[in-house]
Parts: C-alpha cells; sequence; structure tokens
C-alpha cells in the first residue's frame, strides 16, 4: 500500500481554479521530486495535501488513512511534515526553539535536537540566535531541521533551493540521505531540476495544473522532459 | 457567439444604445416615499403633539449620529470609540458661545460643527499613531481627557454641569421646539444624503478601496492617510453639530453627560444591528433601537443587556446586520451606488 | 518633602496594580493581536466573584482567590473557544465589537445581580495596615503584597513563554498561525489557552482590586483605559515594559491627584498621550507590526 495515495485532486483560489485532476503516490522510502514551470501548481499541490487548502474535488490518503477535510495541525500530528516555500521561521524564536516548535507533536522516532545538530552543525553555533540573522542557506538548514524533528513519514520539501547559491544546495542536498537513512519518504518541488533528478527515485513533472509526465529520472530524456515542463 | 435571437451589433457603433445607469424602479419609488416622509415630518410642528414632535426629533438626531459613527466605521475603516468627545464639544460650545456669547443656539449648531472639525484636525496627529483596535480606545482615551478638563473647568461651572435655559430665554417653546425638529431633520437626512452623495463621488470610491484594501489602495496613488483624516475630520464636524443640538434639548450639560460614552454605544449598537457599511443599516438599526426602547424600558438592566447580546449575535451570525439579512435576499438597493451596464444584451 | 515621597511610592505601588491589570490585555493582544473590550469588566467580575465566594464561604480573600482565579480561567477558556474564535480571520473590527457587546452585558448583568452599590472585599485590617520606614514614610502593606504578586505573576507568565513547549507555541501561532499549524499547533486550542491564562491574571488582579477598594458593576471601562495606557507607555510586547508602563501610569495618576482631587486620572491620560507623542511605540517595545 503506498504511502501517500492523491486522486483525481482539485484545487484553488476562490475563483481560480490552479489544479485540475491530479493523480499522485509516493511509496514508504521513496523520494519523488515534483517539477514544473511556476504557476503550474506545484505549492497548490502540496499545500492541498498537507490540508492548508481545502480540496474542491479529489481524496487523499496517507498511512492508510483518508485525510478528509483534515485541518492542517491533524496532518502534521500524522506524520507528514513540510519545509514551507521561502522557509517561514518564526521571527519571535531563535533557532533552537525554532527546532524545537517543530517536535511539538511529540512523535517519537529517531530525530531530536542533537541529531540536527549532529546533521547540520553550524546550527549549533547560532543556537540562540535569531533566525533572521542567519544566511539564507543556514535558514534553509534550520527549516528543515525544524521539520525533522517532527519525526515524519514524509518530508515535503518546497522549493529549498530558492534563492540559495548553488554551492549551498549542493550542502543541503548533500544531507538527503543521512535524511532518508531510516525510511522517510521525501516529495522535493524542485525548480533545480538537475538537482531533483539526481536523488529523485521518481519525478512527475507537473503542467498548469495537471501531471504532463511521469517516470524514472534515468529512462527520461531531456526532450521529453523539456516537453513536459514548457507544454506544445 | 452565433445565437440568432440576440441583437446585431452594428460594427462602427458596437456600444450605440448601451447605457451606465445607477438607479432604478426601487429606488425611484423609495425616492419618492422618503419625499413625502421628510414634508410629513417637516410639517408635524402643525399637526403633532408635543411628544409625538420630541419622540421624532430624538429618531434624527440618533440616526444622524449613527451615520456619522457608520461613515468612520463602515466607510472609513476607523472604528472609533470616543466621537462623544465631539458630542461633548458640540454641548460646550452651547455654553460658551450661547450661555456665555448670547449666540442664537440655532446659529451655534453649524458653529459647533466648525469647533469639532478644528479639534479633530489638531488630535488626529496624535490619535493616527495608533491603528485598529489601539485607535478605538485611543479615542476613547481622548474624549476622557476632554469630560475631565471641563469637569475641572470652574468657567462651565465643572462637574455639576449647567443648565443653559438662559440661552432660550425669550422663545416660545413652541418655536423652539418646532426649529430643534427641523435643524434634526437636516443633520438627519442631510446626514444620509451627504454621505451618499460622497460615496457617488470620486472620493467615494476612494473610500470604500481604501476600506476594502489599504495596501492595494495605495498602490493605486489613493493618498490613504488624507482619506482617513477627511472622514474623520467630517464626523467630527458631524458629531459636534448633532451634539450642540442634543443639549438644546436637554437644556442641561454636564460633563458626565455631554461626553457620555453611551453615544458611541448607543451608535455602535444602532450600525451594527442594522448593517454596518449601508446607507439603509443605520436606518433599520434606529428602527430596531426605537422599537426596543419602547418595548423593554421598563426593565431597565434588562434593556441593555438585550442590546448587547443582540449586537454580539449579529456580530457573530450576520455580520452585515439585519439590513445586510434583507438585501441578500432581495435586491432592494434604495440608495443605489453599483453601476449596471444596460443594454449589452439588447434594450 | 515626604509627603512629595509618600505620593511617589504609592504612585508606584499602584502601578503594580495597574500592571497586573495590564498584563493580561498585553497577554491576549500578544498572542491574539485582539484587544479584549470587556478586560476591564471581567476584572471587576472577578472582584465580584471573589465577594461572592468569600461571604458564602465565610473565607478569607486569598480561599476565595484559589477559586475564582481557576474558574475564570476555564470560563476564558470556554469563552474564546466557543465564542470568540469565530470572529478571527476576517475584519478585525468584528473581535472590537463582539467584546463591546460583552462589555456591556457583563455591566449591566452585575447591575441587576448586585444593583449600583459599591462592593468591597474584606481583608480584616490588611487594606489599612502601613509599614513605617521613618520619617513620616510609609508604605501600604495590601499594595505592597500587591505589587509583590504583580511581579510573581508577570514573572510567570515571562517563564511560561519563554521556556515551556506552550509558550513556544503562544509565539509561533501569534509569529504565524499558517506555519504554526504545519508544526501540529491547533490555533484555536492555542488561543483558548492564551485566553485561559489572560483570564486567570484578570481573576487575581480582581481580587486585589476589591481588597484595596472599592467597586461598582460600572467600573470596568476605567480598568480597560489604564490597562491599555500601561501597555501602550510600556511598550507593546514586552511584559516588563508593561510594570513600568503601569507604574509610571500609577506614579501620574498619584501625583496629579495630590496637586488637585479632580486631576488624577486626567494626569495619567496626559501622561499616555505625551508617551504617545514622544515615543509612540512605548519606552521598551519588542513587538514587529504584522
Amino acid at each position: 500500500m503506498s504511502l501517500l495515495e492523491a486522486r483525481a485532486i482539485r484545487a484553488g483560489y476562490g475563483d481560480f481554479q490552479a489544479l485540475h485532476g491530479i493523480d499522485f503516490r509516493v511509496e514508504p522510502g521513496e523520494a519523488v521530486a515534483i517539477i514544473g514551470a511556476n504557476g503550474a501548481g506545484k505549492t497548490t499541490f502540496l499545500r492541498a495535501i498537507a490540508g492548508q487548502l481545502p480540496l474542491s474535488q479529489g481524496n487523499v490518503r496517507f498511512d492508510g488513512q483518508a485525510l478528509d477535510g483534515w485541518p492542517a495541525q491533524r496532518v502534521a500530528a500524522a506524520g507528514m511534515a513540510m519545509v514551507p516555500e521561502g522557509r517561514m521561521l518564526f521571527p519571535s524564536l531563535n533557532v533552537e526553539e525554532n527546532l524545537l516548535i517543530g517536535g511539538y507533536s511529540r512523535r517519537a522516532g529517531p530525530w531530536n535536537l542533537q541529531r540536527v545538530y549532529a546533521l547540520f552543525p553550524i546550527l549549533r553555533e547560532f543556537r540562540l540566535r535569531n533566525g533572521t540573522e542567519l544566511s539564507g542557506g543556514q535558514q534553509q538548514m534550520v527549516a528543515v531541521g525544524r521539520a525533522l524533528m517532527a519525526n515524519p513519514k514524509l518530508l515535503l520539501c518546497d522549493e529549498i533551493s530558492l534563492g540559495l547559491a548553488p554551492v549551498v544546495v549542493r550542502d543541503i542536498y548533500r544531507t538527503l540521505p543521512q535524511i532518508r537513512a531510516e525510511g522517510m519518504a521525501i516529495v522535493l518541488v524542485e525548480q533545480d531540476i538537475g538537482q531533483a533528478l539526481k536523488v529523485a527515485d521518481r519525478v512527475a513533472c507537473f503542467q498548469e495544473g495537471r501531471v504532463a509526465l511521469e517516470g524514472i529520472p534515468g529512462e527520461l530524456t531531456r526532450e521529453q522532459i523539456t516537453l513536459a515542463y514548457f507544454g506544445s | 457567439m452565433n445565437d440568432p435571437s440576440a441583437p446585431t451589433r452594428d460594427a462602427d457603433a458596437p456600444f450605440a444604445g448601451v447605457a451606465v445607469t445607477r438607479g432604478n424602479r426601487v429606488s425611484f419609488v423609495a425616492a419618492v416615499v422618503a419625499a413625502i416622509l421628510v414634508v410629513g415630518i417637516a410639517a408635524m410642528p402643525w399637526w403633532a403633539e408635543r411628544d409625538q414632535l420630541r419622540l421624532v426629533t430624538e429618531f434624527l438626531y440618533l440616526l444622524a449620529l449613527a451615520q456619522m459613527w457608520n461613515l468612520l466605521a463602515g466607510y472609513g475603516g476607523l472604528l472609533s470609540v470616543g466621537q462623544q468627545a465631539f458630542v461633548g464639544l458640540g454641548a460646550y460650545s452651547l455654553v460658551t458661545l450661547g450661555l456665555h456669547g448670547g449666540l442664537n443656539v440655532f446659529a451655534i449648531v453649524p458653529l459647533a460643527g466648525i469647533v469639532g472639525a478644528v479639534v479633530a484636525v489638531a488630535i488626529s496627529p496624535l490619535l493616527f499613531r495608533l491603528r485598529g483596535a489601539q485607535f478605538a480606545v485611543g479615542t476613547w482615551v481622548a474624549a476622557e481627557v476632554f469630560r475631565l478638563v471641563m469637569a475641572n473647568m470652574p468657567f462651565v461651572s465643572g462637574g455639576s454641569g449647567v443648565s443653559i435655559a438662559n440661552a432660550v430665554r425669550g422663545m416660545s417653546i413652541d418655536w423652539r421646539d418646532a426649529m430643534t425638529l427641523w435643524v434634526a431633520l437636516v443633520l438627519g437626512v442631510g446626514s444620509m444624503l451627504g454621505i451618499y452623495a460622497l460615496l457617488r463621488s470620486r472620493h467615494g470610491l476612494a473610500l470604500v478601496a481604501v476600506r476594502d484594501s489599504e495596501r492595494s489602495s495605495q498602490s493605486l496613488g489613493i493618498d490613504v492617510r488624507r482619506v482617513k483624516l477627511l472622514v474623520y475630520v467630517a464626523a467630527a464636524a458631524g458629531c459636534a453639530m448633532i451634539g450642540a443640538l442634543i443639549f438644546v434639548t436637554k437644556l442641561r450639560v454636564s460633563p458626565d453627560s455631554a461626553f457620555s460614552i453611551e453615544w458611541s454605544t448607543t451608535a455602535l449598537f444602532i450600525v451594527v444591528i442594522g448593517g454596518i457599511g449601508t446607507l439603509e443599516g443605520p436606518l433599520v438599526g434606529t428602527i430596531i433601537f426605537f422599537a426596543l426602547r419602547e418595548w423593554l424600558s421598563d426593565l431597565g438592566s434588562i434593556y441593555m443587556i438585550v442590546l448587547g447580546i443582540l449586537t454580539m449575535l449579529v456580530v457573530l451570525l450576520a455580520k452585515d446586520g439585519l439590513w445586510g439579512l434583507v438585501a441578500k435576499r432581495v435586491d432592494l438597493p434604495i440608495f443605489p451606488l453599483r453601476r449596471k451596464v444596460r443594454g449589452l444584451d439588447g434594450p | 518633602m515626604a509627603e512629595w515621597i509618600n505620593t511617589i511610592l504609592q504612585g508606584v505601588l499602584l502601578g503594580g496594580l495597574y500592571a497586573m491589570f495590564a498584563a493580561g490585555l498585553s497577554l491576549s493582544f500578544g498572542v491574539m493581536r485582539m484587544i479584549n473590550i470587556a478586560h476591564g469588566d471581567m476584572i471587576v467580575f472577578a472582584g465580584y466573584a471573589a465577594i461572592a465566594v468569600a461571604s458564602a464561604l465565610g473565607a478569607p480573600p486569598f480561599v476565595a482567590a484559589l477559586i475564582v482565579v481557576p474558574a475564570l480561567a476555564a470560563l476564558g477558556y470556554a469563552a474564546q473557544r466557543l465564542v470568540f474564535n469565530r470572529t478571527f480571520g476576517g475584519d478585525p473590527m468584528r473581535p472590537l465589537l463582539l467584546t463591546f457587546g460583552l462589555s456591556i452585558v457583563i455591566q449591566n448583568s452585575l447591575l441587576a445581580v448586585f444593583s449600583a452599590d459599591v462592593r468591597g472585599l474584606d481583608t480584616g485590617g490588611l487594606s489599612t495596615a502601613t509599614l513605617d520606614l521613618g520619617g513620616q514614610i510609609g508604605l501600604g502593606v495590601l499594595p505592597m503584597i500587591a505589587m509583590g504578586a504583580a511581579l510573581a505573576t508577570i514573572a510567570a507568565v515571562q517563564w511560561l513563554f519563554r521556556h515551556t513547549r506552550v509558550g513556544r507555541a503562544f509565539r509561533a501561532t501569534s509569529d504565524d498561525p499558517g506555519t504554526a499549524q504545519l508544526m501540529g499547533i491547533d490555533r484555536h486550542h492555542i488561543y483558548a489557552l492564551a485566553m485561559a491564562v489572560a483570564s486567570a491574571v484578570v481573576a487575581l488582579a480582581g481580587v486585589f482590586l476589591v481588597m484595596r477598594t472599592t467597586i461598582g458593576p460600572t467600573d470596568g471601562p476605567a480598568r480597560l483605559l489604564y490597562s491599555f495606557e500601561s501597555v501602550i507607555i510600556g511598550g507593546l510586547g514586552s511584559v516588563w515594559g508593561t510594570v513600568a508602563g503601569g507604574v509610571i501610569l500609577g506614579v501620574a495618576q498619584a501625583v496629579g491627584a495630590k496637586l488637585n482631587p479632580g486631576w488624577g486620572v486626567l494626569f495619567g491620560h496626559l501622561a499616555f498621550f505625551l508617551v504617545l507623542s514622544l515615543r509612540p511605540q512605548g519606552l521598551f517595545p519588542k513587538t514587529r507590526d504584522r
């Protein structure tokens, strides 16, 4: 049984429909990348399955349960953690408190403060600083660490490369194997197609609210991807 | 696209016969009915009894007060629980200009408006440092300052208050009641018409835009601060004029009655229950207010409790007020503001 | 000279009481960005509840406090969860209008039940006891206890915010309720919890109020204004700033009253406007504007 199964998802903002029937699944331990141009609906889709956006149609099953209209905090407590677009660190909390708040649900698992510091050692140095004093890359590490503290079964990463220098992006992606070591599944929404294809087991390409292409990175050609990305 | 029943359009003048209108049959009928009512009310000194005259006067000035509050909160986005500052200023204008200065009390009404406007301009830089809920409480503190200052001023006889009966000596009661009614009519009807005219104008559009979204309005070049200031000053002038009139009917001015929070409480209840942000709402609200008062006034505190609970229920369940509930079902724009395009699908 | 020192000391201790009044307001404003117009009325309500409990049980004030504080905390949780929360997330005017209506309901309910007579709580002589510091300078014992209780309460609230899981959740929800949800935080519960803590503080403040002085049903709005002024003078977002604000307000009122009995409250208002004009963000501000 899949860890995450989304069927016929339609969602939008008021009169504007952003998703027109998306089918998507994630197997336990899998890393699935979602790529697509701006406005293709990638972030909207993540928000929809995380419970931040109501579905106008379709359903989501996570870890064997139907997430029928569940509010976001319930989905989070069930084991789906999000690294949101733009990092969204809490300005009233310092670095360590941002990490601690990630563990609010008190879910059991291998991830704790020490292990996050082991993964991102620089954060231990800055633990009492406010998030706004950190560089973009360091803030991204905090955001990822915060999500890990929730000991999720599924980690949703929304554009973690956004606004970061390539070398910083590489550093963060290099930690991915450690993150997946205990079998955490990941969904990676990415603008950086190269990185996404390097780490993903499967990739889906969104275009204007639909899945235009799906497959295994090694088996898809550049032409196929370009076509799916930009459309005809 | 190829609908045979649609009128064919002349390619050279595709919009001939299309008009943008605002009025409609309902508003026309309403205007006629209103005109008849106004004439009837103006004629009351000749056909009504003194009690009825006073009741209608009170209705009209409370309606005007509610419209001022609505202008601020419903259209200006400025919640003020301190308008009693200006009501009191109007009352004390009567004392200084009328009792001490010897001017005719009815001439003082417009002068009070000027006083209110000037004071509003003077204190606005301070008050506008606060926003939202803080602004509301800030206006309340300002009103309290006025109250306490007046209570400590022997010139206006301080805390015990002063009778202004001397200012109206020499006027027959009937004449005074009649003039009071007419001024109240001007204020009540005038406030509604004035706000209506404002909303139909370019400035009115700016006002509604600011209320809906300050940031978007700013990006369109609307000077948000100036718009809010204008609204605040206009409402202050209105409240001061109304205050002057109110105390002509009461004949006794004390700091506690002139600057009483009840002026704001009453206006708030009327506008919220009737429907905030519409012109018809305060009218409906004033009617309900008077009806409830008739019904429940014997029960003292219960009356206020009912008003309070009703306000809470409206805020929770029917946030556009009772008029809003009606307007949702029945499209009855008595004060037409939306523009309709006529003629695109035929005459 | 001694008289003036006494006046200022009295003002400082009065400020302690005001700080307690204000702490509840500061808390709910900090977490929920809501000013509860019925705040002062809730303090008065708590005072009346304490009086009723004390007389019903024949018990001393602190026993009444032990009952009233948790009861009001529970009431605050329920009110926020069931009623106030429904007005959030839209027009910011709605919570204001709702609590304004509530204020009127509370005042008039108290009026109906207790009539307009003023009431107080019997402290068995504590309210008049004075600590003599020599040289004709003395400190009221009860005001000192109130000040001590205020500082202890505020320290406790600070500790709650800074060092507990719930406190982090308060701050996170206040910053960004949407992202806080992603952490598994239920904002409705958090808001209600914040209101419960605020109500507990309000209840304690109410007990001290009726120990110090007598109250009437319509004394609520004045307490709201003093709380508000303390918070603004002290600076938004800083709970210790609220203490400073309360003290400044208390001293201003005491000095004003000394100069002329009718000027006490007025001086407080003027101090408020003075700070607003010279340093609008308050003396020790900490919040950032959203």
